[in-house]
């Protein structure tokens, strides 16, 4: 079993055109990290100076936004989907 | 003529070339159109604009759309009404209402959308999408029905039944989704990667936020081209604010305006869906979204995209912001109606009670030039004063209930 993180057509250049990365579970900042190991280069898109998510970049666990569960804390258990989502505006 | 010269990041700065994108590839900030603002002084005039169409086209060397208009409805150009019964009731001195909701769907969305759809026609696209709070919806779908372009508009569905039927009678797809604005957004921005659809507030978005500095444009022009010291303006994503002030400072910029503009910038927001007031009144410099609950449907979105910008924007003009309730949202509907014979949906009455309540607070001071941007028809939004308003009495037809009703020598003074 593993979870998957779905990667938005402005990083698919990094997973090689993928829109989809399987990687195992544990926590989100696990995850994160598993997946710049996989491929390299999604450390710097996602997070900013200070090590924390960039504030533009909206990331959901099982279709919930982080921020409203346990932000990079997150569990990501195992079957679980992983959104990357810019921000974008309002109607 | 278009002088746009890039889209520029806002986070980082990076420039891209014009295309439907619209975040940094990068950081992911949202991208901006940059003009050539010197070509733009030495084509735009007063003249020239006063001589233009009475829309937003008037003042397209500011737009970012090549052949204009492509797609028109009619939008903009809307009344700058002067509201001296209000201002009494709030002690204020010179108050205005721009009065938004005489557009052709009647919310000032079709602004937006009129610069969205017609740079989706010049990038060639075939179907018009977006996700709604519901004006959108209703601008959206009306705006592809006239320029004869398919259309999937994604709305929360509990939507009022008013903005619905506002949406669906135009004939496009209205696509109805179990969860609130923020689920409808990022199922909007996962879609977006899929087809290759104009889905005006994503991938169009950059452009689609341009629609609404002429907002600004035409509050300066009606004002006989002066800036009001005070705007008052409803916060969603916060682009529209954002927007706004950019607006009046453009037309400095390109020399429509003889002084430097220093409109202090208020926004509004619903207490039930607040982030941005919250970060504001908390004095905290990170937005943190909410689960909307409030009768302000259309400004109901808990994570907005624009907030940052929206909060510097009252910052860095020493603005103010409110979040009022859903009985203050009522009671300010029946004010203005009231006191001025403009009828607002909800976000209205959020503006609205925001107002009064800033006035109260002093944040806005009887001395200033005061303009009020009402976004959005009453009509829409018709269950927020169901059983608040009704007939003021129910009689039989004689002169005799009539009199019982009312008392004659009343009626005659
Ligand atoms: C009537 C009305 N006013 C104001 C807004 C706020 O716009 P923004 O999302 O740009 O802040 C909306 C957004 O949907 C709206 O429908
Ligand atoms: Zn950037």
């Amino acid at each position: 079993m593993s979870v998957t993180v779905r990667i938005p057509t402005q990083l698919r250049e990094l997973s090689g055109g993928a829109a989809e990365v399987a990687l195992v579970s544990g926590s989100l900042a696990d995850v994160l990290a598993a997946l710049d190991a996989a491929h390299p280069g999604f450390q710097g898109r996602l997070f900013g100076d200070d090590s924390e998510l960039r504030r533009f970049v909206n990331v959901f666990v099982a279709d919930e936004d982080i921020r409203f569960l346990d932000g990079l804390a997150t569990e990501v258990a195992d079957g679980t989907t992983v959104s990357i989502v810019p921000a974008v505006a309002g109607g | 003529m278009t002088h746009v010269q890039a889209l520029r990041c806002r986070e980082c700065g990076r420039e891209y070339d014009v295309a439907p994108i619209f975040t940094c590839e990068w950081c992911f900030g949202p991208l901006e159109v940059a003009y050539d603002y010197d070509a733009i002084r030495a084509s735009i005039s007063r003249e020239k604009i006063a001589a233009g169409p009475l829309s937003i086209w008037r003042y397209s060397d500011l737009l970012p759309v090549d052949r204009n208009p492509a797609v028109d409805l009619g939008a903009g150009f809307t009344p700058l009404v002067r509201a001296d019964r209000l201002a009494a009731e709030l002690g204020l001195g010179e108050v205005w209402i721009k009065n938004d909701t005489t557009n052709p769907t009647n919310s000032f969305k079709d602004r937006v959308t009129a610069v969205a759809l017609s740079k989706a026609l010049e990038f060639g696209f075939k179907v018009a999408a977006c996700a709604s709070t519901g004006n959108l919806a209703n601008a959206v779908a009306a705006h592809a029905a006239h320029a004869g372009l398919r259309s999937f508009v994604f709305v929360p569905a509990n939507l009022e039944q008013g903005k619905i039927v506002t949406t669906a009678v135009y004939g496009g797809n209205v696509v109805a989704i179990d969860g609130n604005y923020d689920d409808v957004n990022r199922l909007c921005a996962e879609l977006s990667g899929t087809y290759p659809w104009a889905f005006v507030n994503v991938n169009i978005r950059t452009f689609y936020a341009e629609g609404s500095k002429t907002l600004a444009y035409e509050t300066a022009e009606q004002l006989g081209w002066e800036a009001p010291d005070h705007v008052v303006v409803p916060v969603a994503s916060g682009s529209l604010l954002t927007k706004i002030r950019k607006g009046f400072d453009e037309l400095y910029k390109v020399g429509l305006l003889d002084d430097e503009p220093h409109v202090r910038v208020s926004g509004a927001q619903a207490l039930g869906c607040s982030p941005v007031a919250a970060a504001w009144l908390g004095e905290s410099d990170t937005i943190k979204p909410v689960k909307p609950a409030t009768i302000a449907k259309s400004l109901a979105i808990g994570n907005p995209a624009d907030g940052y910008f929206a909060l510097d924007a009252v910052r860095n003009s020493t603005g103010g912001f409110a979040a009022v309730t859903d009985d203050e949202i009522v009671d300010a509907i029946r004010l203005l109606a009231r006191t001025e014979g403009i009828f607002a949906e909800t976000a209205g009455g959020v503006t609205v009670a925001t107002l009064a309540k800033l006035a109260a607070q002093g944040v806005i001071r009887k001395d200033e030039r005061v303009v009020v941007y009402i976004t959005g028809h009453g009509l829409k939004t018709l269950d927020a004063v169901v059983g608040q308003v009704g007939p003021t009495t129910t009689i039989s037809p004689t002169i005799d209930a009539f009199h019982a009703a009312f008392d004659p020598e009343d009626l005659l003074a």
